[in-house]
């Protein structure tokens, strides 16, 4: 049953993923690759739009594979499910916990979690990019580089220097994502 | 009437926050600081910051951490409720109007392109996020071999197609964090 599945999936997610935004892809991507509700190319156009509309961006995927798997319905029970953990722990510590950031046991269990956040979002990122520009994402797999999209991720790099190094200040995610546009759309149609 | 009038206040508020604030959650802390610590005046600033930081440190998105708790404090589990409601309705309303017509726009061919070239800002974007976390953390011992082990693994069971949750990635290293506190309190007490 899809809706059940969808719900209790974002709950897992809502009640697991820690760091907010970039530290819930990690989560958020195993889960939709293993039930095939997105490709790993859906998913990566699925984060542009997330970054690109207000709002956090787990309740924004939660809405569009809830909608693209189950409708209405399913995009209110996924969206339902990704909220309902936090709602829940920030009540409860609102309510009973004073000091809850004082204690010495959760101090440490944040402590080893901060890193781990770490390093999932780099490897995150890193299997992102073996999967869709140089098309190697398990063992067997023959290597096939998208030039172009190595010559696009290299022109990102140039331009954050180049933002960095003239304006002091590293440009936003939406300019970055309207340039990577342009250069796609110039790019793929040569 | 009054309680109603605070309940709407409360109610707008989230919404508009909701319906500004693009790049989701550290975005949102300002945000949600300037309307309820410098306008509203309802939380005092150390209680802010306390919020932010239980926000950051729960699981869960931190826009909605921090609005529940808020709207706790404001009016109860009512308020709770409205805050929570409140920043979700503008996201889920937007993106399921997109969702419904994404898939005919990206069947356009120089939509498509465009949308290749957006997967690789994606990935770039992702990556310079981690680096940047990584820049920020302070390099103890404890924290280069977590994020090591944690990279590592990641990448190779996921060449190898082994199955291995990022669940269990964090909650293992919770607890290699705990059981480090632990063992140096032990250590300390034989000391002493």
């Amino acid at each position: 049953m899809i809706y059940l599945e969808l719900f209790l999936t974002f709950l897992q997610i809502g009640a697991f993923s820690f760091g907010g935004g970039y530290g819930m892809i990690s989560l958020i991507r195993e889960k939709v690759l293993m039930h095939g509700w997105l490709t790993e190319e859906e998913l990566l156009n699925m984060i542009a739009v997330a970054e690109s509309t207000p709002g956090p961006i787990a309740v924004n995927m939660a809405t569009f594979v809830g909608s693209s798997q189950g409708g209405f319905l399913g995009a209110i029970l996924a969206t339902l499910g990704v909220v309902l953990p936090s709602f829940i722990i920030i009540l409860i510590i609102a309510a009973l916990i004073r000091n809850f950031m004082k204690y010495a046991g959760v101090k440490a269990f944040l402590g080893g979690i901060r890193p781990c956040v770490v390093g999932l979002i780099l490897a995150t990122a890193i299997t992102m990019f073996m999967s869709t520009v140089i098309r190697f994402s398990s063992i067997g797999d023959t290597l096939a580089i998208d030039f172009n999209g190595i010559i696009i991720f290299a022109i990102l790099i140039a331009t954050t220097v180049v933002a960095k190094l003239a304006f002091k200040k590293k440009p936003t995610p939406i300019l970055m994502i309207l340039i990577s546009a342009g250069l796609g759309m110039l790019m793929y149609s040569l | 009437m009054n309680k109603i009038k605070g309940y709407l206040s409360l109610f707008l508020t989230m919404l508009k926050i909701g319906l500004f604030t693009f790049g989701g959650g550290y975005a949102m802390i300002a945000l949600l600081e300037n309307e309820f610590v410098e306008k509203k005046k309802w939380l005092e600033k150390d209680e802010f910051l306390d919020v932010a930081a239980i926000a950051e440190s729960t699981p869960g998105p931190i826009a909605i951490n921090a609005a529940t708790y808020i709207g706790y404090k404001n009016t109860g589990m009512i308020g709770s409720m409205i805050a929570t409601l409140g920043i979700c309705i503008p996201s889920f309303v937007i993106i399921y109007a997109i969702s419904l017509f994404l898939d005919a726009f990206l069947s356009l061919t120089l939509v498509a392109y465009a949308f290749k070239g957006i997967q690789i800002c994606v990935v770039y974007l992702i990556l310079t996020a981690g680096l940047k976390m990584l820049k920020q953390m302070k390099k103890t011992a404890f924290n280069i071999i977590i994020i090591s082990i944690t990279l590592i693994c990641m990448i190779v069971f996921s060449l190898f197609a082994v199955k291995f949750s990022t669940i269990f990635y964090i909650l293992l290293s919770g607890a290699c964090g705990v059981a480090v506190y632990l063992l140096g309190k032990i250590r300390k007490e034989k000391k002493q």
